[in-house]
């Protein structure tokens, strides 16, 4: 495919990780935000191609992973009622709550179906008025201009049965919380370069000044994340701390205009509780009460939720990043892909399904020797 | 967070009151709501997330890009020492043909 | 699994999981879900710890994907046949390149084909819905007619049942097959051996994709059709070119090449190394996987086979299969070995290495 599987070229990702090599002096600990990022470094064993020193730590940003478990039990209580179709990407479906998930709801009979698009979700509304649509709309920047067109697109069309589950996240804030914590060993981020493909990054200057920290927005291809890790160690050794553009074939600084206007008139911020973190203050966006009618949570007055985590996950220390999933003693234990504790197993980006899956309870040495007697291929 | 593709658009019409486009990815083609990138033409790429094209995709700065890549680490010769999965890298093979009929590097 | 020496009679229409002999009971799931058929770890448990229990016997043990049964006989008379049976659910009916029709026959035929026996005879079973077109019933019954001739199999028994409205999904179809062994052939899951060559076929995940295609909420257009064919012609030039170089066959459907791989580096007790780079992807499967978040290696395909062989066969048998119409992007795509015993590690085009993990149940596309 143009424009993307020329960023995946081996050779060209091997003389720029020689090239990481050469500038780097120092051991230095990279966060990226994005779980999509980093589900493409374990696939791709980017993280084996960095010098010794220069550690990933992975970041909170699997919008799976850190939807609220009240949240995601109250969807499941949505959709098991009679007379809904609850309609979702396929990430959600195996997320765990506290006694269920998606999948054994439509296995006892709910209406659950996956779709690829919002807007799949407000035609099944406009073709069965009989029923009430649910479409779950989690995600970061990059997924809300969807979600808030469907709410837009459903209101102009008198589309009274459809509602919409918010769970929306904001990357800056999660950016300051983690480096406002106490603990914090980040010392450079690489930015999710669609949700700046939305936003733009006029928000990161103010964050790079006042923590003296360099950020560079970054794409998902191997080369794209090598050169953000590049630049950012280039940073680092120089003691810089600027915002960077490495990804300007698709960001620019003031971002996609015509969705940020509609996501201020659609959203407004909000506290949010980020599943295994905690409430980070203005960090969420939910329906504006021009647009509340359409909001899943006020149309069906769920009551009688009690959560409850399982108390072994650590998924919380994965997401801030405090430690890597093999270190969580439940790891490829009681917490499998299998038979998931925490929604970072579950997720195709949690760290703990991309370490799991990717082999990352071989260790290191084994993994790395694997295939060294490929003859034929 | 976000798989988002880059596409070709190949067709624009207005469905419902809203910009929307056919984008061919690599011979697959999906309707693609166009409508937060006005500026995004018939035969132009955009980036498309869930089924929204969120931005036109630059395709000089994408070249420009790539060559940059190209040049790195071109006069690199030293491996840095222990690092044996880079090693192993740069020994593999680059085969990209499915047949098999291609050497080893 | 250790035997099990008379279990009790457990209450009727409730299983007694607490006396069987596999430590890890049914959990999780009191009831079916989607994923118990998706070809991947859900759908094993079920087998290892309900049915194979319950249905103990060594024909049954080794779940390869025909049984091999013995009927008795002296001498040269010794009947040594083959068995396997296979049902067919697919929605939507009708798709690029085929229909259940097709499916249903060539699906059996390969099963039978990738355990060494020449498929022989077939019973096709059929369970319609209330209100089912007849029409479209016609065209099912006649891609199968069409499938059987082009595979040189009888359909010499079947049955039908009708079911209420709103139960069936239209049309389920069942057929069982029978073949009978080659001679000098001793193929199996678990006979995969350390320094064996792996050979694919063709280009993988076709099938799946081409159903994605037409699936509703994530349907797109393209070009993309179904790879249904029957493999037993295929399969035997292979077998005539290398016989008993060739330790293990099989032909990679629900769960797509990695489930396949996993299950024989299992059965085997081995490990498998594949090169990504050498695996054949059509472009348009390849980007319709991207679109959806989908890794090919999980999707499922329907004319297609895995080859086990010994490593000085490997060149015979990838020519041969380039020589024939169903095998002409045929490759070698990796290796075993005594290492990492029942996991399949990829190398990747960057160079490093990636377990492929066997998937839970249906592969779910996604956004992130």
């Amino acid at each position: 495919m143009k424009y993307l599987t020329e960023f995946r070229n081996g050779e060209i990702a091997q003389r720029m990780a020689r090239e990481i090599h050469a500038i780097t002096t120092r051991p230095w600990k990279i966060m990226e935000v994005c779980g999509g990022q980093t589900h493409s470094i374990i696939k791709n064993g980017i993280d084996q191609m960095l010098p010794a020193g220069v550690e990933m730590i992975h970041g909170p940003g699997c919008p799976v992973c850190v939807t609220p478990l009240e949240l995601i039990d109250k969807a499941l209580a949505i959709a098991a009622q009679p007379g809904v179709i609850f309609c979702s990407f396929g990430d959600m479906l195996r997320v765990p709550g506290t006694d269920a998930d998606l999948f054994q709801i439509k296995g006892a009979g709910g209406d659950v179906r996956v779709v690829y698009s919002p807007l799949d979700a407000v035609e099944l509304a406009a073709k069965n008025p009989d029923k009430q649509v649910v479409f779950f709309g989690v995600g970061f920047e990059t997924t809300a201009p969807a979600n808030a067109m469907s709410v837009h697109v459903a209101r102009r069309r008198g589309l009274s049965n459809f509602s919409l589950l918010v769970s929306h996240v904001l990357v800056p804030p999660a950016i300051s919380a983690i480096l406002d914590s106490p603990g914090n060993k980040v010392q450079a981020f690489l930015l999710a370069g669609h949700v700046c493909s939305v936003m733009g990054y006029w928000e990161y200057p103010p964050i790079a000044e006042k923590y003296k920290i360099p950020l560079i927005v970054t794409g998902f291809e191997p080369l794209d994340l090598l050169d953000g890790i590049r630049r950012a160690i280039l940073q680092l050794e120089a003691g810089m701390h600027e915002v960077e553009n490495a990804y300007e074939r698709i960001v620019t600084y003031d971002g996609n205009q015509p969705a940020q206007k509609l996501l201020a008139e659609v959203f407004e911020v909000t506290d949010r509780a980020w599943r295994g973190i905690g409430v980070i203050p203005r960090s969420g966006w939910r329906l504006a009460p021009a647009y509340q009618d359409f909001d899943a949570e006020a149309r069906f007055h769920i009551t009688g939720i009690h959560t409850q985590e399982s108390s072994l996950c650590r998924a919380g220390d994965v997401l801030r990043g405090a430690i890597k999933p093999a270190e969580c003693a439940a790891f490829g234990k009681e917490c499998t892909p299998r038979h998931p504790l925490g929604a970072t197993m579950v997720s195709s980006e949690g760290a703990c399904a991309a370490y799991y899956n990717y082999g990352r309870f071989l260790s290191a040495e084994d993994l790395a020797t694997a295939g060294s007697g490929l003859t034929h291929a | 967070m976000c798989l988002a593709i880059p596409g070709k658009v190949v067709g624009v019409s207005e469905e419902n009151g809203l910009r929307m486009g056919r984008v061919d990815f690599g011979g697959v083609i999906k309707r693609v709501c166009l409508d937060y990138v006005p500026e995004v033409e018939l035969g132009d790429y955009t980036i498309v997330h869930v089924g929204f094209a969120l931005s036109k995709i630059d395709e000089a700065e994408a070249v420009r890009t790539l060559e940059v890549f190209r040049q790195m680490g071109v006069l690199e010769e030293e491996l840095a020492d222990g690092d044996e999965a880079f090693a192993r890298a740069a020994a593999a093979p680059q085969s990209s043909c499915p047949d098999g009929s291609c050497a080893p590097k | 699994m250790p035997e099990q020496a008379g279990a009790p009679a457990p209450t009727a229409g409730v299983p007694d999981f607490s006396n069987w002999s596999c430590p890890l009971p049914l959990v999780g799931y009191p009831t079916i879900v989607m994923g118990h058929g998706g070809g991947g770890k859900l759908g094993n448990e079920l087998v290892e710890h309900l049915f194979l229990p319950a249905f103990r016997n060594p024909a049954l043990e080794n779940l390869g994907d025909a049984a091999v049964l013995n009927l008795g006989g002296v001498g040269a008379n010794v009947a040594r046949l083959a068995m396997s049976t296979d049902s067919f659910v697919v929605q939507p009916l009708f798709f690029p390149g085929g229909s259940i029709g097709e499916l249903a026959v060539n699906g059996t035929v390969n099963d039978l084909s990738v355990s060494g026996a020449i498929p022989k005879y077939l019973s096709a079973s059929f369970i319609l819905e209330e209100g089912f077109p007849l029409a479209q019933l016609a065209a099912i019954v006649e891609a199968m007619a069409a499938a059987a001739k082009a595979a040189g199999v009888a359909i010499v028994t079947g049955d039908t049942k009708v079911v209420e409205r709103g139960h069936g999904d239209g049309c389920y179809i069942n057929t069982a097959g029978i073949g009978v062994l080659r001679e000098g052939i001793e193929v199996g899951p678990h006979r995969a051996r350390p320094g064996d060559a792996i050979l694919v076929s063709g280009t993988i995940g076709d099938h799946g994709m081409a159903i994605m295609s037409v699936r509703e909420g994530l349907e797109f257009e393209s070009q993309i059709r179904s790879d249904c064919a029957a493999l037993n012609g295929l399969i035997a030039a292979v077998l005539d070119a290398a016989g008993p170089a060739v330790h293990a066959m099989r032909d990679p459907t629900r769960g797509g090449l990695a489930s396949t791989l996993t299950e024989i580096a299992q059965a085997s007790s081995v490990g498998i190394e594949i090169s990504e780079s050498r695996l054949p992807v059509r472009t348009e499967v390849q980007s319709a996987c991207e679109l959806l978040g989908l890794d090919p290696v999980y999707v499922a395909n329907e004319g297609k086979a895995v080859f086990f062989v010994a490593p000085d066969a490997a060149d015979l048998v990838l020519a041969t299969l380039r020589a024939h119409p169903l095998g002409r992007d045929a490759a070698i795509i990796g290796q075993v070995t005594a290492e990492h015993k029942g996991m399949l590690v990829a190398r990747t085009a960057m160079g490093a290495n990636r377990v492929i993990a066997q998937q839970i149940g249906e592969q779910l596309p996604r956004i992130c």
